[in-house]
């Protein structure tokens, strides 16, 4: 019991034996089984896994989205019970609101919290600065590429300063140049920020670039296959850390791995 | 700056010399028509005769436009607001949903023509049947579109909007309702052609005034004339309002327009290559 609780203060999220299961009438999928994943406050923890395996539902149930079948998620020491709002959340598409520019877009995050408005703008220009926004302010989104449309959404993620950040193939749909320069800017962020970051992706080189650990998950039903620590200094400039032999065994490990997962049947 | 104004200019008269010039040819085949003796002056009048009549009994037409635009306008406000209200409940309640679509449903495919001399007998010659028909013929289009309007929001959007806390209400006001605009627009301006419908039909059942009770008149009369300056002025009320609410969607989401736009522009492009 005293373990239990000291285990809840030093991790940021805990998963602690958690299964989910979806029922619909003529069928039933077990999409998560008996995963348990400790991620300590300020890690970046990158998730892999093969498709449809379960990966956006981990997070769900990290942000309270959805109900695990049975075992417990625990955010930043509370046990999640609905949809929390200590977290950022980022998702594939940036699903902006299209009447509102960039910059209102990231403010709707104060807006729906009521935070002060004043410190809320400071704050909003602070992010479009960091996230080389500037000039794009008042274009609504149609009018942005899909990167500066996924730097908005991180933008509106980070904007109320939550300690957990959960990206969900946050740059799946962009070219791999700018998914590069994500990359970068993320990590950069990540570095400025000190927050924890929980990381789905199906990029094998993204998720070692940017992680302390990354979790390889198996074929539904999810259970963790391997936990791989990333032994690579926490300064990590790109192409430099691209030659790095550590990268180039780490990435052949996962691709290992998710390959002999995928192989199976 | 100004190469934008000329730019927009261009497009206006690209937009309009189209439908001008069908206008025009219809008026053309119509006063050929008349002037060739095809058919007897007595059924179709020449469009001279027909616009000189509009010009001579201006101010008669006039009283009896404004009681039907009257009546519209009541009409279309009233099964807006109806509209909106019964689609936001049935889109936050299922039990409100099952239970009102059959109801809906039922009120819809009902012919109003054949309802309308019940709600004169109830109510009298005055505009308030008028009215009812034509909030009954509104409603539908405006339930239908809000309640897919509502139901279009992205649903990541919503669970983001959960994330941040800020509540069903200000869900609704900053994310859902605008979200639906264009949707409701679409059947608003639906709406507003109907109710001018409902209105006339509303004056043909029973009343000493409108635009219905004019053609009405006419034909009783044999003043085809009459009957025609009648349809001229009771589709230009139907454009007018449809222009009307045209130019407030245009105001009111400039973003919408401006994406419809673009993607018009990339359709014509790809056609034309
Ligand atoms: N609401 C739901 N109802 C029923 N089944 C669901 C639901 N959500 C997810 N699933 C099922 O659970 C499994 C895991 O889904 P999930 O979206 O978590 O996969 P994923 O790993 O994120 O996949 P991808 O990499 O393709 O995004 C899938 O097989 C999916 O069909
Ligand atoms: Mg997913």
């Amino acid at each position: 019991m005293s373990t239990d609780v000291a285990a809840t203060t030093t991790s940021a999220v805990e998963i602690n034996d958690v299964s989910v299961r979806f029922q619909s009438k003529r069928t039933e999928v077990t999409a998560i089984q008996q995963v348990s994943i400790d991620v300590a406050p300020g890690e970046f923890v990158s998730i892999v896994g093969p498709s449809g395996c379960g990966k956006s539902t981990l997070l769900k149930l990290v942000s309270g989205l959805l109900k695990p079948s049975s075992g417990t998620v625990t955010l930043l020491g509370e046990q999640v019970r609905g949809p929390r709002h200590d977290i950022g959340f980022v998702f594939q598409r940036a699903a902006l609101l299209e009447w509102r520019s960039a910059r209102r877009n990231i403010l709707l995050q104060a807006e729906m919290r009521g935070m002060n408005s004043a410190e809320a703008g400071r704050r909003a220009d602070e992010l479009i600065e960091m996230t080389g926004l500037s000039g794009f302010e008042n274009a609504l989104p149609h009018e942005l590429s899909g990167g500066m449309q996924q730097r908005v959404a991180l933008c509106r993620a980070l904007l109320h300063r939550p300690r957990v950040l959960l990206m969900d193939e946050p740059f799946g749909a962009l070219d791999a140049l700018t998914r590069e320069q994500m990359n970068v800017e993320l990590h950069r962020v990540w570095r400025e920020t000190g927050t924890t970051v929980l990381l789905v992706t199906h990029s094998i080189a993204e998720s070692v670039y940017l992680a302390n650990r990354v979790i390889v998950l198996t074929q539904r039903p999810a259970v963790v296959k391997e936990v791989i620590e990333v032994d690579l200094p926490a300064e990590r400039d790109y192409s430099a850390t691209m030659a790095r032999p550590e990268f180039a065994s780490a990435t052949a490990h996962i691709r290992d791995l998710l390959g002999a997962v995928t192989g199976q049947d | 700056m100004d190469t934008d104004r000329a730019e927009s200019r261009r497009g206006v008269v690209e937009r309009t010399w189209r439908p001008a010039a069908l206008l025009a040819a219809c008026l053309a085949i119509w006063h050929l028509i008349t002037v060739t003796g095809m058919v007897e002056a007595y059924l179709v009048p020449s469009p001279a005769r027909t616009f000189g009549l509009l010009a001579d009994k201006w101010s008669y037409l006039w009283g009896h436009t404004w009681v039907t635009t009257y009546e519209t306008v009541l009409g279309f406000v009233i099964a807006g607001v109806l509209g909106v209200l019964v689609a936001v409940a049935m889109v936050y309640s299922r039990t409100i949903e099952s239970t009102a679509y059959p109801i809906l449903l039922f009120a819809q495919v009902i012919p109003k023509i054949a309802i309308a001399p019940l709600f004169v007998v109830w109510l009298g010659f005055g505009f308030e049947p008028k009215v009812i028909v034509a909030v009954l013929m509104a409603f539908f289009p405006v339930v239908i579109s809000t309640v897919t309007g509502l139901k279009s929001v992205d649903t990541e959007m919503l669970e983001l909007a959960a994330t941040m806390g800020g509540g069903p209400v200000k869900t609704f006001v900053k994310i859902r309702f605008p979200a639906a605009l264009p949707h409701l627009f679409a059947g608003l301006k639906v709406a507003v052609t109907l109710a001018v419908t409902g209105a006339v039909v509303g004056e043909f059942v029973g009343s000493n005034e409108g635009l219905g009770y004019v053609i009405l008149q006419a034909n009783g009369n044999m003043d085809t004339p009459m009957l025609f300056a009648g349809l001229i002025v009771i589709s230009l009320v139907g454009v007018l309002l449809f222009l009307l609410l045209d130019l407030a969607e245009k105001l009111m989401l400039p973003w919408h327009a401006s994406r419809r736009g673009a993607a018009v522009t990339t359709l014509l492009a790809k056609g034309g290559s």
